[in-house]
């Protein structure tokens, strides 16, 4: 083709099925020579109306249910789901509780950053189709993947009885706690898990990065003492610093044609991000000495606005759920009740947590018996929706010379910086309330 | 290498079919994406179980498309819109072996709750544009449109159950998976019995074992994740629960939740609301 024609033909870059993610979507970019003149993040997952069903469902139902929505992430929905309901009764856990939710937390985050590093992002940079495939030549690499994972599975599996859809988180706590024994188990694998871990960081920032740099918005929630998992402000580098409860007011959902996800903005200024690289950017000072300490040595240090260096964040982030594991189990006394109660009363409330890929934001109204009346559940990748576009549209002009393969090749690389979770994305309802 | 070359080159090292390793497809329908993700949950088994079949289509985990006709299928999630009815036809065709995994393909899942409901309503309910959404009003299992071989129960599957039926699959054989009660599985746990016990609603008499009674097991009645077991006692459980003092509503959200379409528990769900 002569560099005359290149300028004035149109292209389509057309991802049909996007793979290595969890759900079901496309990605259409149209170009012009090299101008792109249209971006379409297609979300054809089939919606499965979460929110819908919920109503008339008694709240002690919720955590079990919601967890349904993913399967990759489903302690995540359960966290969101309990918080908030607590806020509603004026349930106040017990502190070992409350170390129990960090704790499958990371077990949840050492999981699904360990699946995604290296079984669905890696085969991008290291040239595979799969994890599987690369596992030929790169075999201890996978290995170590699939143990990490392991590892992260075994901690939801002693909290919650299995790594999908666990059955023990309830609101005011669990349904059973662990024995000091039946944690201290899990440390010599937490120890190799850390270890692995800073390695594995150090590994991935080898990579080769595309130079991509944008001025996000990055929101996560911020704690004055931990990096945040389940309680502080929702917080952003552009001024927001609000209580969960305000969401409503700051955020709004609107329904696109192609999408069967809304897609979440900021009122004021549109498009953000959430997820591994906000968190970092916003509470480095929170992490753990050894995670700040691989993150320099990588060349990441906040604010890293480059998204494809998102696979480096993710692994100094599995760093972190290591230590903050051992922290925990190390400090672990079993509560003297698994979980406390308090009468149903009528009222809503508000709670967002932080998922492995961001923010994840539940609103619930009960009645007096205790029988849901509303349910809003804002998962992270509708929120970064439109920031996934936003990136094409930067981004592709710059890879535009190159052959329409490898521009597509890339084009789901870089949607797979997010990690969306498509499954998670589909089921949320429009914000306007009266 | 460029993920286009990557492909041919995973076509080109496929063996010729008259080699005795599978062609395995894992195909999603409207789920949760947990039971394919059980697969890779299998994490000392995986890559065992990949040198046995070849992954050939399975798009979470994998850029690899090859087109069909496969071995075995093994399908995820329900059947909510009319492009779906349409592609779980192909699918039934261009596989040798079709499973269901999981409470969503084998039963509707939890989305077959829209089946006792107005789904305009709750389209409009989620939705700000609710011509822009195209979905069906029932939420139904691959087996009320194609005939299916095999159905693993489970929300999620157990994966010892899947490499079972793998297994089992490789070998020629039938799969060794138990149609009783969690009860049994209880009972071999040693487990105190929560119902009679603490007087918890436990819907384990009339739920298919394969969990390892993983509720009863913490302090919980069984909520019913593996859906009904062969010839469940609904009417009688349902008599139980009376008598424990739960109200017919409870009772009937009780059997509709994750195998709310399972005839058994469609029926027992019911007959509750007519009475």
């Amino acid at each position: 083709m002569s560099a005359k024609t290149a300028k004035n033909s149109s292209r389509a870059v057309k991802v049909d099925y996007l793979t290595r993610v969890e759900g079901e979507g496309a990605i259409l970019v149209k170009l012009k020579g090299e101008q792109v003149q249209e971006v379409q993040l297609q979300i054809f997952e089939p919606p499965r109306l979460f929110e819908a069903f919920l109503r008339g469902r008694h709240y002690l139902e919720t955590p079990d249910i919601v967890a349904r929505i993913c399967g990759i992430c489903p302690v995540a929905y359960q966290m969101s789901a309990v918080h908030a309901l607590e806020r509603i009764l004026g349930i106040t856990v017990d502190p070992a509780v409350r170390l129990l939710r960090r704790l499958i937390y990371c077990g949840e985050w050492i999981e699904s950053h360990a699946l995604h590093v290296f079984m669905l992002h890696a085969p991008d940079f290291l040239g595979y189709p799969d994890a599987i495939r690369m596992a030929a030549d790169h075999h201890g690499l996978v290995e170590t993947a699939l143990r990490l994972k392991k590892i992260g599975n075994q901690l939801m599996v002693v909290l919650g009885g299995r790594e999908i859809h666990p059955i023990s988180v309830t609101v005011g706590g669990f349904y059973k706690v662990p024995t000091k024994a039946e944690l201290r188990v899990l440390v010599d694998d937490l120890v190799w898990a850390r270890d692995t871990s800073l390695a594995a960081a150090r590994t991935v920032a080898g990579l080769e990065f595309p130079e991509f740099e944008q001025d996000y918005e990055f929101v996560s929630l911020s704690h004055p003492d931990e990096y945040p998992l389940n309680e502080g402000l929702l917080v952003s580098n552009k001024g927001l610093d609000i209580d969960v409860s305000e969401f409503g007011d700051q955020f709004a959902e609107q329904h696109v044609r192609h999408s069967n996800a809304l897609h979440c903005r900021l009122r004021e200024r549109g498009g953000y991000l959430v997820g591994p690289l906000a968190r970092f950017n916003l509470n480095f000072d929170k992490l753990p000495e050894s995670a700040q300490q691989v993150a320099r040595e990588c060349g990441v240090t906040p604010p890293c606005r480059n998204p494809f260096r998102g696979i480096v964040v993710r692994a100094v982030e599995l760093v972190f759920a290591c230590e903050e594991a051992l922290r925990l189990i190390a400090q672990y006394e079993p509560p003297l009740s698994p979980r406390a109660s308090a009468p149903v009363r009528a009222g809503v409330g508000h709670a967002a947590t932080e998922a492995p890929r961001g923010t994840l934001y539940h609103r619930y109204e009960i009645d007096e018996r205790g029988l849901i009346l509303n349910a809003q559940i804002v998962p992270p990748t509708a929120q970064n929706q439109k920031r996934m576009e936003e990136d094409l549209w930067q981004y592709v002009p710059q890879i535009a010379g190159l052959p329409l393969e490898k521009i597509t090749a890339r084009c789901e690389q870089a949607v797979r910086n997010y990690d969306p979770c498509i499954s998670c994305a589909t089921h949320f309802v429009r914000v306007e309330r009266t | 290498m460029s993920s286009k070359k990557s492909k041919l080159a995973a076509a080109d090292a496929r063996p010729p079919a008259t080699q005795a390793r599978p062609a395995v497809a894992v195909f999603k329908f409207a789920s949760c994406d947990g039971c394919q993700l059980s697969l890779l949950d299998a994490e000392d088994e995986l890559l065992g179980v990949a040198e046995a079949i070849d992954i050939v289509y399975f798009p979470e985990a994998t850029s690899v498309m090859l087109k069909g006709p496969y071995d075995i299928g093994l399908v995820e999630g329900s059947i909510t819109t009319h492009h779906d009815a349409e592609r779980i036809q192909q699918v039934r065709r261009q596989c040798r072996t079709l499973v269901t995994i999981g409470a969503c393909a084998t039963s509707g899942g939890i989305q077959a709750l829209r089946n006792w409901k107005d789904v305009g309503g709750f389209v409009r309910m989620v939705y700000a544009q609710p011509d822009f959404i195209r979905t069906l009003k029932m939420s139904t299992p691959v087996a009320e449109h194609v005939p299916v071989d095999f159905e693993l129960r489970g929300c999620p599957i157990n994966k010892r159950q899947l490499l079972e039926l793998i297994s089992a699959m490789l070998a020629g054989r039938k799969p060794n998976i138990p149609t009783y009660s969690v009860c049994i599985e209880c009972k071999r746990r040693a487990n105190n019995c929560v119902a009679v016990a603490r007087g918890e609603a436990c819907l384990g008499p009339v739920t298919q074992a394969g969990c390892g009674a993983l509720c009863p097991s913490f302090d919980r009645g069984c909520y019913g994740c593996f859906g009904p077991m062969e010839s469940p006692n609904t009417a009688s459980l349902t008599e139980q629960f009376r008598i424990l003092g739960r109200g017919d509503e409870d009772i009937v959200r009780a059997f509709r939740s994750y195998s709310a379409w399972a005839w058994q528990f469609r029926q027992a769900g019911e007959e509750c609301e007519k009475s």
